[in-house]
């Protein structure tokens, strides 16, 4: 029998305490443990950033980082960006308005991206933006729409 | 569960990590950004046995000038290095490098020691050590010791290092006066492994003739290939078109022996390589008159 280990996250400003395997993922600790499924994982190798999350206000892929390591920290997930169903986070509406998403897989992780890159950069240039997409793929858009999508978070977030 | 079983290993100092490294280094792998480490563990492709997580051992996070050398700890996240103003400073190759190294997200979690130790031949930090002169200090219980940059990449995924020995600090002199810079690299998409890419540094005399130079390449070899005959070819000469184009070809023709990969083919590596080193030589003279 594997030797399990306690640990204490905070998750959306909720605290929760686990007993875990060391080898869990933090991407499913999130999903399996506190089924939060609203982190989705596609690649589980560090490729697709579907499964993007912030960790202590960064963003980092949960794919990549075990629960264990998250012992004491802080986390955001998608389901936290929003207040209630009918207030949501600007970069959410944004994504709404301009039709930045289509089948959605893509879209958790694509927030969990912006949330940071639009607090550092609030102001950004296509470029910029482009390259801060550049870690998560979406295979519906053509990334045009999130483009867009983005510019008018910015926008309304400044 | 995608990886194997280990046994998990959280040291919050470098004393109580190094003791571990004694008692377990057969089978021990250390955590650093995870950011390689944890795909290949997903795969099973890695499977250690023990696993000693470094990111609760604050001392080895730090950028700290001394002299003429910047000091950096091994757990120093790239993220850290892209905004640092030590290194924009004194070792602008780097500052220009880095945001080439893979996305934000990963960035923002991988280490500098973490890249170096990996080794992937493809990967940017092994290369801008190998140009940059880095040296760079292994520990273990019994002592530590420097091993130049020159000396620690042995081949593909391999490097110098002890089992039982962990990279705490890399070394990296100041640039000298009148050095310019370049690093380019192609790859099939922003942050993705690049096809091909390359650091090169060039230092101007006072009388405007290269004093020496230095072309490192990525994605080339079995580990960061030094092109040292082309560089030399640069070496005490006014570096007119003719013998620009002389280098690159001998860099990309002799010096490098790239593989190819699912993306590329060898020969198409080679024509990147030729083509980026002219580009990355003009812009690094150009800088290095412009510091004059």
């Amino acid at each position: 029998m594997m030797r399990t280990i306690s640990i204490t996250v905070t998750v959306n400003d909720k605290q929760y305490t686990r007993e875990i395997e060391p080898r869990l993922l933090l991407s499913d600790f999130l999903r399996h443990e506190l089924g939060l499924t609203g982190t989705h994982v596609g690649c589980e190798h560090g490729v697709c950033g579907a499964c993007t999350v912030t960790f202590d206000g960064e963003s980092a892929r949960s794919c990549l980082m075990f629960a264990v390591q998250a012992d004491g920290y802080e986390i955001t997930t998608v389901e936290g960006l929003a207040k209630d169903k009918d207030n949501l986070h600007p970069i959410q509406e944004s994504f709404w308005e301009a039709h930045g998403l289509q089948c959605g897989y893509c879209t958790p992780g694509i927030l969990m991206t912006l949330v940071p890159f639009l607090k550092q950069n609030p102001d950004p240039t296509e470029d910029e933006i482009r390259h801060a997409l550049s870690g998560n793929l979406c295979r519906c858009t053509g990334y045009q729409h999130i483009v867009d999508a983005v510019k008018l978070a910015a926008e309304k977030m400044r | 569960m995608k990886p194997a079983q280990f046994e998990y290993h959280v040291p919050d100092t470098l004393e109580g990590a190094l003791a571990l490294m004694s008692q377990h280094a057969d089978e021990a792998k250390i955590l650093a950004g995870g950011q390689s480490l944890v795909p290949a563990m997903n795969f099973r492709i890695v499977q250690p046995g023990v696993l000693i997580d470094l990111n609760r051992v604050p001392e080895l996070g730090y950028i700290r000038e001394e002299g003429t050398v910047l000091r950096i700890g091994s757990m120093t996240r790239e993220r850290q290095l892209e905004f640092d103003s030590l290194i924009a400073k004194n070792t602008p190759l780097l500052h220009e490098a880095t945001p080439f190294i893979a996305h934000p997200q990963i960035r923002n979690r991988g280490t500098i020691g973490g890249s170096i130790v990996n080794a992937d031949p493809a990967a940017e930090l092994p290369v801008l050590m190998i140009a940059l002169g880095a040296r760079l200090r292994a520990k273990k219980s019994s002592g530590d010791r420097w091993i130049d940059a020159n000396d620690f990449f042995v081949g593909m995924f391999t490097t110098a290092l002890e089992p039982d020995e962990i990279l705490v600090e890399i070394e990296l002199p100041f640039m000298p006066a009148h050095t310019g810079w370049s690093f380019i690299e192609v790859a099939p998409r922003a942050g993705d492994y690049a096809l091909m890419g390359v650091a090169v540094l060039v230092r101007l005399d006072d009388g405007g003739k290269c004093e020496n130079a230095k072309l490192v390449y990525l994605n080339a070899g079995d580990g960061p290939v030094d092109a040292t005959e082309a560089a030399e070819s640069l070496a005490g000469e006014t570096l007119d078109d003719e013998l620009i184009e002389s280098a690159a070809a001998h860099a990309s023709d002799k010096e490098i022996t790239p593989f190819g990969n699912v993306h590329t083919s060898p020969e198409f590596q080679r024509h990147l390589a030729k083509v980026l080193t002219k580009k990355a030589l003009k812009q690094a003279i150009q800088r290095a008159g412009e510091s004059q």
